[in-house]
């Protein structure tokens, strides 16, 4: 896991190859490649990056660094949720 | 989490790297870590816990509610290639079944193992016979396998 430096600001994650509306990266990208693809079964898990808690420290996960591998991605609610 | 985090030997046995995510910040990940799962599981849960503030990769996993502003149960088994085989997503109040998700990575190993040139029917385990598609097969499977082997 990259060590993730912690600041006040929060960071967050998002898709890899996303780019924020607006900026000509964006309308350059979206005429180049179209919307990004939904996960589907049978297709490539879009990747991604994000920020993570693990073994009491701050890091930064890409999907694709665990490419070689499998891997189970859960997404679930909510921290202190009740499930 | 706790329940996928206490099976956690048993899905790393088999190769597998859990990553679990939600909208909540990783500092928040860190206390219900310390003040709850902790108690939970021994040692807590030890696996990546991501954070998905603004539920952007949510979105483009399909299990973002937007009235809600979270992620809704979803897991998705993902094979070496970088290829998602499975997902299953459940509405909030229902958790998952962590044996079907030891069971399902079995299988697509199994398949994976074989090249594709083995089927795992339904409710297959490891010891159970597989079905082997090809011209042979077609119209047979009833002599090959019988309902009650998928229970």
């Amino acid at each position: 896991m990259k060590e993730l430096k912690v600041g006040c600001g929060k960071p967050t994650g998002g898709a890899v190859g996303e780019v924020s509306e607006g900026t000509t990266a964006a309308r350059t990208a979206e005429r180049k490649e179209g919307p990004m693809s939904m996960a589907r079964v049978g297709g490539k898990a879009p990747d991604f990056e994000a920020p993570a808690y693990q073994d009491g420290k701050f890091g930064q996960i890409k999907l694709s660094d665990y490419l070689g591998k499998w891997v189970c991605l859960c997404f679930y609610p909510g921290d202190f949720t009740f499930v | 989490m706790a329940a996928v985090a206490s099976k956690y030997n048993e899905i790393q046995a088999l190769g597998v790297e859990l990553l679990s995510m939600s909208v909540d910040s990783h500092f928040v990940h860190k206390m219900w870590q310390d003040h709850e799962l902790s108690k939970m599981v021994k040692g807590g849960v030890p696996f990546p816990m991501l954070s998905d503030g603004g539920g952007r990769i949510g979105r483009i996993y399909g299990v973002y509610d937007e009235n809600a502003g979270v992620d809704i149960r979803g897991r998705f088994v993902i094979d070496p290639d970088g290829v998602i085989q499975a997902m299953e997503m459940l509405s909030p109040p229902v958790g998952r079944n962590v044996n079907e998700l030891i069971r399902q990575v079995q299988a697509f190993q199994h398949v994976r193992n074989t090249g594709g040139a083995e089927a795992t029917p339904s409710g297959w385990e490891p010891g159970k016979p597989t079905l082997k598609p090809g011209p042979e097969l077609v119209g047979k499977v009833w002599e090959e396998w019988k309902t009650d082997m998928a229970f």
